[in-house]
């Protein structure tokens, strides 16, 4: 089996892979790193998205060995170290943007790659841009609204909490 | 996922020859592969990778105008840099969603020619030469039905060149759950005339709409189309819609195309 | 303002940490040493004679562990059904076997055949491939009335024919109900489809089957909404393996909906082979395979039929309704046509006669079962739907027949056998004309006009029944289990709770809520409270999460435990202040006596509680841990008024939500930021019901809807910010807590709203359209428009 080298939350990793192994694989098996998850095989849901070289991709639908020497961040590289929440993170418990939590790590991850194209999103933006996101616990209200929060914008005035 | 190995040629001529041996198959940005082979639906041997040839990605002016995009260049990129062809670009940043489009390709979209795929309508509609790693082809000789072109085996998109013209547009109805084109339509108005490229609507995948070119070249405005109406023969019926649906919309997504161009 | 951390304030939820930093524990993050995988070979068609599972050739393939067929379950018994409904004729329904793995016949597309347990997934489905099935593919029933016909094919050979149940409710009714419609002034029928859905929770099912050799116990690991409830059922009837052998676990929970209720025949797999392999065996349901495996929702076809006398008031309603059951009976799946839907057949309205027929239907597709609302919507939509069409055909307006026909006066009796405690619709409707923005509507529509766009408003109102109970009750409608909750409360010396509960959260924010219940009956601090759930190890006998019933019924289990504790704490901090028990009060977490400046903190009893030194010994026993279970003296009964206002694109039928309000009284709130949650996610289910989800099979019984790529799943850009209002709020008499759910009200208020304003926009530019089966997707819209 080949071995493939990538730095993962700016910490290098390793490993034994085969070709059909899937980046998702090798972050959840291989580093055990199980925040990302898998909710579908069509690479619709987006419950995997991580950050591939600073750009959100859906980790269930690239190959480990197509990660070779890149920087790959997923959900449990966006806090401090002491635990101090990203501002996405934050927002999305401020604003009750989760439930179940389980599309949450790729909802953050996108949020992340959106606010890093474009700090200051209409909500019109942020509802495109989650299109690749599905999730069906929220109803998206509460997902918009903590990532508008987290660009700065004041949410106080959308419709009643 | 049946075992395969993967390579990760960094040229084309290095891809080309790794493609030349045994079951093996181009990998794009895999974003349609993948989930294919997810499904056990195709068993290749070997994978060649596209995504590490560097001489396939990225967008150039051409001496005659043209726009050329490397085969490898992914939606996302086109989607920021295709500014020469605002509608190309349009086009490309709507296409799937973010992270679909940070990893998808032109060369893997126009090689795949999925009859609800968006690209092809782009390269029909602009009468673009795709190149290969062995020839040009003319987009109205590319595209030969439903997920066939005349792509041979171990042949690969490098290259696409679009001719830039005067105005474009491209309207995509989208399919609700794959938010694949249900029908997109793109016209686009060249100093030669006016091209129409329908995807999404018939059975034989993407098709250019002679009688609305017709028409449309004497007089580009929407009331130019009055009239004008596809058969549902021939036309995609499922779940989503009917073949008279389809035929329809294709209608309506030429005049707002038309609308939407100037 | 109350108390963060109390009953009525918006506490930040305390689970979102680990979910938003990728540290949940979800089953498939679990991987236990040794653990092995297995694939499960499924039928790809409808309905056929398995003459022969071949094994041989995927026997000797590599990694492969051992391949399990039928043949190794028929000692075994079958997947139970929890329900059993009795029919109009005194008859108990049919109630066909459900076997672990396919013996004799395959019924519906992904009925499992065959197990390949093998060191790695790969292995295992490399191995599936090789198994050569001899399968006498037959004809398959899909489309229920032709699956009730003489001569249909019957999807159990061993069955009289394809009907479960021929349910007639109230059956005295009948004759009353009939002579009604005969003098009946005006009459509105409509026939209408509601939809098959798949419930789609983002995360899919998962178990993972363990076996300790040296104690002989068995621990499934499972995506439940309920882990007492799978080990009951399978410990004592598919595996027989006494509930102290068994330990069940589901730790976090990707949503559920509903699907995440039964009892699945993974779950037994996984049990069953972990001990013949004295391996774990773990399985991972994919996407494609949860889209024919998971138990469906809805699925009826009705006609329902509404009298009104010349004043328009309602006098009677009949309805005939056909229930899809699919191929097998899914643990609940026969009560929810019938007692979560003839039951709320009366709405929000004085109707004095109700009729409903119910018959529930065999076919070969994946079985049917709850999905939030269950039943609920199924009754709220097509009386929404009369009612709206009846106001149209009379030409009065729609919230005026609605008001008019309003119940008043509470407690009140339906003719469907509930009684409502309390309710004041007429607050809901006022509540929802103002965050509606009636006034506003014309001006709007003008607006979409001026840009080519038909404007609709829709509005409707809905009832639902939370918290079914009580045990004896149900038991007498069919219910094989009880329908308690449980909590016990565990004090620490030093002060701080443990509260474990049979309620389990699939995303519902229980570690948060429960806790501000306990800690404002006490006066302490909620982080002093922890809630323990979802391990049947630590958790008393509980009947689990579903039908908005956890703070409604887990939450009074909770206030009850507590209760003991305070009275328990109170006898200790007496003779901690040598005053009398009864001058004992507990306010903010110190016990004084009253009319004295004596107190003693809630520390210093629980400590005395644990280290007895000065103490009433020979009085009370040394410990502070009491278990409370509750049983429900009636349902609750949430309701509301919703308003959904469309845009429509004439030209391509395209709808689009613009606004949505919700105006909702569910009783006392604990925490008005998870409620409002709750019905947001609610109305984006409803929402994706009406416009854009449905489960299709063709002819054959294929799937057509299998992924993502067909079944059309909402998105951020298919839904509006909700306006959603909880202050109308008339408490639920019958609770400790005074509070009545709201997990299931969003999906069940929203469809009838959203199909009301699209024909409401069709009719404003004089289209003669009454109604569109839902999803009202482009196409569907479309073709009614060139009618």
């Amino acid at each position: 089996m080949p071995e493939v080298k990538m730095t993962v939350n700016g910490k290098p990793a390793s490993g034994q892979i085969e070709g059909r192994t899937l980046l998702v694989e090798f972050l959840r098996e291989n580093l055990g790193l199980t925040g990302t998850h898998v909710g579908c095989d069509t690479s619709q849901c987006g419950a995997c998205v991580v950050h591939v070289d600073g750009r959100a991709v859906k980790a269930c639908t690239m190959f480990a060995a197509e990660a070779e020497g890149a920087e790959v961040k997923t959900i449990e590289g966006m806090a401090e170290a002491d635990g101090t929440l990203h501002p996405i993170q934050q927002a999305f418990q401020d604003h009750h943007g989760l439930q179940c939590g389980f599309c949450t790590p790729g909802m953050v991850m996108s949020a992340a790659a959106l606010l890093a194209e474009s700090p200051t999103p209409s909500e019109a933006e942020v509802r495109d841009y989650l299109e690749g996101n599905l999730c069906r616990c929220t109803g998206y209200h509460n997902i918009v609204k903590a990532i508008l929060a987290a660009s700065g914008q004041d949410v106080s005035r959308i419709a009643a909490e | 996922m049946y075992a395969f190995d993967i390579e990760r040629p960094a040229t084309i001529a290095d891809a080309i020859k790794a493609l030349g041996s045994g079951e093996t198959q181009a990998l794009g940005g895999g974003q349609t592969l993948i989930p294919t082979l997810k499904q056990r639906l195709a068993a290749p041997e070997r994978l060649v990778c596209l995504s590490g040839i560097k001489e396939m990605q990225g967008i150039c002016t051409a001496d005659d105008g043209a726009l050329c995009i490397g085969g490898g260049t992914t939606h996302a990129t086109v989607a920021a840099g295709a500014g020469a062809y605002p509608a190309l670009a349009a086009l490309a940043g709507h296409i799937g969603d973010p992270a679909v489009r940070n990893r998808g390709t032109i060369g893997g979209s126009l090689a795949n020619n999925d009859p609800s795929a968006c690209y092809p309508a782009a390269a029909l509609g602009s009468g673009a030469v795709v190149i290969t790693s062995n020839r040009e082809i003319a987009a109205d000789d590319f595209f030969q039905g439903m997920f066939t072109t005349a792509l041979e085996d171990g042949e690969i998109i490098t290259e696409v060149r679009f001719p830039v013209p005067e105005k474009a547009s491209y309207q995509k109805f989208e399919q609700p759950a794959s938010r694949f084109a249900l029908v997109g339509v793109f016209v686009a108005k060249y100093g030669t005339g006016v091209r129409v490229a329908v995807t999404g609507a018939s059975e034989g995948g993407v098709f250019r709409w002679s009688e609305a070119e017709a028409a449309l070249s004497s007089n580009f405005a929407p009331g130019a189309l009055k009239g004008l109406a596809l058969s549902a023969d021939g036309m995609i019926s499922d779940l989503h819609g009917s073949g008279a649906y389809r035929a329809h919309l294709a209608g309506v997504m030429t005049r707002r195309a038309v609308a939407a161009a100037g | 303002m109350p108390k963060d951390g109390g009953i009525g304030a918006s506490t930040k939820r305390r689970e979102d940490i680990r979910f938003l930093t990728g540290n949940g524990n979800y089953t498939d993050d679990i991987n236990l040493r040794g653990q092995a995988y297995v694939h499960f070979l499924r039928s790809d068609v409808a309905h056929g004679r398995l003459n022969k599972v071949d094994t041989g050739d995927a026997e000797g393939m590599p990694g492969v562990l051992r391949i399990f067929t039928g043949k190794d379950f028929e000692g075994v018994g079958g997947l139970p059904c929890g329900w059993q409904v009795t029919d109009r004729f005194g008859e108990v329904m049919q109630e066909p076997g459900h076997p672990v793995l396919a013996q004799g016949k395959v019924r519906h597309v992904g009925d499992p055949i065959a197990a390949v347990v093998a060191e790695t997934y790969a292995q295992a489905r490399d191995a599936a491939e090789a198994i050569v099935l001899d399968i006498e593919e037959l004809p398959a029933v899909v489309d229920m009335k032709a699956a009730l016909k003489e001569g249909a094919p019957k999807v159990h050979d061993e069955l009289k024919s394809n009907l479960c149940y021929d349910w007639g409710f109230v059956e005295e009714n009948k004759a009353a109900v009939d002579e009604a419609f005969a003098k009946a002034a005006h009459v509105t029928t409509l026939e209408l489809v509601n939809q098959r859905l798949v419930a789609n929770p983002m995360e899919p099912r998962v178990a993972v089957g363990d076996f300790n050799r040296s104690t002989g116990d068995s621990t499934l690991y499972t995506t439940s909404q309920n882990p007492h409830v799978i080990r009951l059922l399978m410990g004592a009837f598919v595996l027989g393996i006494p509930e102290h052998k068994l330990r069940v676990v589901a730790p976090d929970v990707g949503g559920g909906f509903g699907s995440k209720i039964f009892h699945y025949a993974e779950e037994a797999f996984c049990t069953f082979a972990a001990k013949a392999l004295n391996r774990p065996v773990k399985w991972t349901c994919s996407r494609s395979e949860a889209f024919m495996t998971d138990a469906h929702g809805r699925d009826h076809v009705t006609k329902i039929e509404l009298a009104l006398d010349k004043d328009n008031n309602f006098i009677a309603i009949r309805t005939d309704t056909h229930a899809n059951m699919g191929a097998y009976l899914s643990t609940f799946a026969p009560s929810v046509p019938t007692w979560l839907h003839g039951t709320l057949m009366a709405g929000n309205y004085k109707t004095p006669l109700i009729y409903v027929n119910v018959k529930a239907v065999f076919t070969n597709t994946v079985p049917v079962d709850a999905y939030r609302g269950a039943g609920r919507p199924e009754a709220t939509f097509q009386l929404e739907r009369v009612i709206d069409k009846a106001a149209r055909e009379l030409g009065v307006d729609p919230i005026a027949l609605r008001r008019q026909n309003f119940i008043t006066e509470f407690p009140y009796a339906t003719p469907v056998a509930v009684e409502y405690d309390t309710g004041d619709y007429h607050a809901t409707m006022d509540k929802l004309e103002e965050i509606a923005d009636f006034k506003g509507f014309a001006a709007r529509r003008k607006a979409s006009e001026a840009k080519g766009r038909l404007r609709g408003l829709g509005i409707n109102c809905y009832i639902e029944a939370c918290g079914i109970a009580p045990s004896n009750l149900v038991g007498q409608l069919g219910a094989r289990a009880g329908l308690y909750e449980s909590a016990t409360v565990r004090v620490n010396a030093t002060g701080g709770l443990v509260v474990m509960t049979g309620s389990h959260s699939h995303g519902q924010g229980h570690e948060t809520s429960f806790a501000q219940v306990v800690a404002e009956m006490i006066g302490i601090d909620a982080s002093m409270v922890e809630i323990v759930h979802g391990d049947t190890a630590n958790t008393p006998m509980g009947m689990g999460t579903y039908g908005s019933r956890s703070i409604a019924v887990g939450g009074s289990a909770m206030v009850r435990a507590t209760e003991k504790i305070i009275n328990k704490a109170k006898r200790i901090a007496a003779h901690l202040m040598e005053a009398s028990e009864a001058d004992i009060e507990l306010k903010d977490g110190q016990f004084s006596v009253a009319g004295t400046d004596k107190s003693v903190a809630w520390g210093d009893v629980t400590l005395a509680a644990y280290v007895p030194h000065n103490y009433p010994l020979a009085e009370v026993e040394p410990g502070l841990e009491e278990t409370a279970f509750y049983d429900p003296s009636n349902f609750t009964y949430p309701a509301g008024a919703y308003a959904c206002e469309v845009e429509v694109d004439p030209e391509t039928g395209r709808v689009t939500i613009e606004r949505f309000a919700a105006a909702d009284d569910f009783g006392n709130i604990i925490n008005p930021m998870i409620v409002s949650g709750q019905v947001h996610g609610g109305i984006g289910q409803g929402i994706g019901q009406a416009l854009l989800e449905s489960c299709v099979y063709d002819e054959n019984g294929q799937l057509q809807t299998g992924s993502y790529m067909d079944y059309a799943m909402p998105r951020a850009d298919d839904v509006p910010f909700y306006r959603v209002d909880h202050s109308c709020q008339t408490p639920c008499t019958h609770n400790p807590l005074g509070v009545k759910g709201c997990g299931e009200a969003g999906a069940i208020g929203s469809p009838p709203a959203v199909v009301n304003a699209v024909i409401d926009a069709l009719q404003s530019v004089g289209k003669n359209v009454t109604h569109i089966d839902m999803p009202l997707s482009p196409s569907r819209v479309w073709q009614a428009m060139q009618g």
